[in-house]
């Protein structure tokens, strides 16, 4: 394993950013944290890359303790923080070229253009950080943290910031990387947890909510279905009745006259329910499936009680 | 050793684009020039020969000002702008990053000293029979050393930080107090002032280096107070971790 972090809290002052949070990247896998923002993604980041101690709590990567063997770790890790660290008044071969001297960087001039081909900066070597646009500034970031090739890369929010085509070339460099290195990336973007990431974490108020590779996440997208239906009168008298069908959960009233329910992964309960309803003497104007998207799995995930409890609007 | 020179130069490079460096630079030759001159012009009226300290004493005093506002963007600087999360995390220790920013900011002060040397070369012209080379010699080297305690506080009180202004005035304000901490001492005997006396900056300068005496006392009053400055900046950047 790469990244080993075990039962990492954190506290600031009162209150608890992450609490708990255990778990492990190997190499070359590419691993990502997915939470709405204040979940505590940079917190985590901050303390795998050694900025900060956990308050309790352990973390080796590559075998190295954080705290303990904090500058080997650091020798190891490329970090690219939320807001991309740099020097408005150096160009950008200029800023390369001291942090690659800090990090020890041999053959250092040939490095830098290398990581500039890699980060498609090369035309703008000379230029000053300061006249940079958002998106160049976000990829001289990366290459940073590219510039000493390191075992172990994070990146907080990496593709903010940049247009759509430098996100799909962002991507796949973060792809091509992650072959042989641990890649750790937080996102709030669902589709690029899912295109770019091995694994998933997903975060939320300082806790793990959930940790599946994206094709599970889609499985539970396609195995779990939504079902629409639209009654004449009133659909409050049929809720009790459909919650009683096996296989359903988390009806809800969505309009006086229809709901909305979940099935069990791969049961097929439309024609029970149709069947309970014509029987009870209802007249069922509408039954229709609505898939599950991966954003509302992150929002139940991330806003209601665990998954599989049966609840109702009354 | 090999990140501090890294960061000394980086840092000592960045004042050369910094347009608040070549302010101070311009405010420092401004004021000692017009001061010289007006010490010249009033020495040729009374038909006296100006000694090396109407150098020294001006330069002393606009170091005092001007050191804090040469050390407040180091570390404050790199706060504001997120770029410390970057140095704290690539394997540079503390006090590598302490004592290169400390350098860095030497290496501009020292330029700007060895250019107030034009001072005493035009004095010497005009003088008969030319100034005593050995106040000036012990006047600068007391000089440096104050000036390098000074920048090392400003370096240390910068950690804490994150606003330049606040670590100016913060600074200035140590500054003022360690200068004029001995007065006490010279309205009474007892131990206490006396002990205040010794903490006191100026009594380390002005009744020795300033009169052409280099005492190792004040040496190494001056060494020390350099190095608990940048242990006490080490630990505050160490600190910040654990805040």
């Amino acid at each position: 394993m790469m990244i080993r972090a075990n039962a990492l809290t954190k506290d600031y002052g009162n209150r608890r950013a992450i609490e708990n949070l255990t778990f492990n990247a190997r190499k070359g896998e590419i691993l990502g944290f997915l939470g709405p923002n204040g979940a505590g993604k940079t917190t985590t980041m901050r303390i795998l890359t050694g900025f900060m101690p956990p308050s309790s709590g352990s973390v080796e990567i590559g075998g190295y303790d954080v705290i303990e063997n904090s500058l080997e770790v650091r020798r190891i890790v490329g970090y690219l923080p939320e807001t991309v660290p740099l020097y408005a008044d150096m160009t950008v071969y200029e800023y390369l070229e001291y942090m690659g001297s800090l990090r020890k960087v041999s053959h250092l001039e040939n490095r830098i253009k290398e990581t500039l081909e890699q980060v498609e900066l090369s035309e703008r070597s000379n230029s000053y950080v300061g006249a940079l646009s958002k998106g160049m500034r976000q990829r001289l970031g990366l290459a940073q943290a590219l510039i000493h090739k390191p075992e172990v890369l994070i990146l907080d929010e990496p593709t903010i910031g940049l247009d759509p085509g430098q996100v799909v070339n962002f991507r796949q460099l973060i792809r091509e990387i992650g072959k042989d290195k641990t890649v750790l990336l937080s996102t709030h973007i669902l589709p690029e947890a899912q295109q770019v990431c091995d694994r998933v974490l997903i975060i939320n108020n300082g806790h793990i909510v959930a940790e599946d590779t994206p094709e599970q996440l889609q499985a539970r997208l396609t195995g779990s279905q939504r079902v629409f239906i639209q009654i004449r009168g009133d659909a409050q008298e049929v809720l009790p009745l459909i919650e009683h069908i096996p296989g359903v959960i988390r009806v809800q009233l969505r309009n006086q006259d229809s709901l909305e329910f979940e099935t069990l992964p791969g049961k097929e309960v439309r024609p029970a329910v149709a069947k309970t309803l014509i029987q009870a003497g209802f007249d069922l104007l509408q039954i229709q499936n609505i898939n599950l998207s991966l954003e509302e799995i992150f929002l139940k995930l991330t806003r209601e009680e665990p998954a599989g409890v049966i609840e109702s609007q009354k | 050793m090999r990140n501090i020179w890294i960061i000394a130069r980086k840092e000592f490079k960045q004042f050369f684009v910094s347009p608040v460096a070549y302010a101070i630079a311009l405010a420092v030759f401004l004021i000692m020039g017009v001061l010289f001159y007006a010490t010249i012009l009033s020495a040729a009226y009374q038909q006296y020969a100006p000694g090396v300290q109407v150098i020294l004493g001006p330069l002393a005093t606009i170091f005092l000002f001007t050191t804090p506002a040469i050390t407040m963007r180091a570390l404050p600087d790199e706060q504001r702008t997120g770029t410390l999360e970057l140095l704290l995390t690539a394997p540079v220790r503390d006090w590598e990053l302490v004592i290169g920013k400390w350098l860095g900011s030497m290496g501009f002060i020292l330029t700007i000293l060895l250019v107030t040397w034009v001072y005493p070369i035009i004095l010497n012209r005009l003088v008969d029979p030319g100034i005593d080379q050995g106040v000036l010699v012990s006047g600068y080297l007391g000089l440096f050393l104050m000036v390098a305690a000074f920048a090392a506080i400003g370096v240390a009180v910068g950690t804490l930080f994150s606003n330049q202004i606040a670590a100016f005035f913060t600074t200035l304000g140590i500054l003022l107090v360690l200068w004029m901490i001995g007065y006490p001492s010279t309205a009474s005997g007892a131990l206490g002032p006396s002990l205040l006396s010794y903490l006191d900056i100026s009594e380390h300068f002005y009744p020795t280096f300033y009169r052409g005496i280099i005492d190792l006392k004040d040496v190494v009053y001056f060494l020390s107070l350099i190095a608990l400055a940048l242990f006490l900046g080490s630990i505050s950047v160490e600190s910040r971790r654990w805040r």
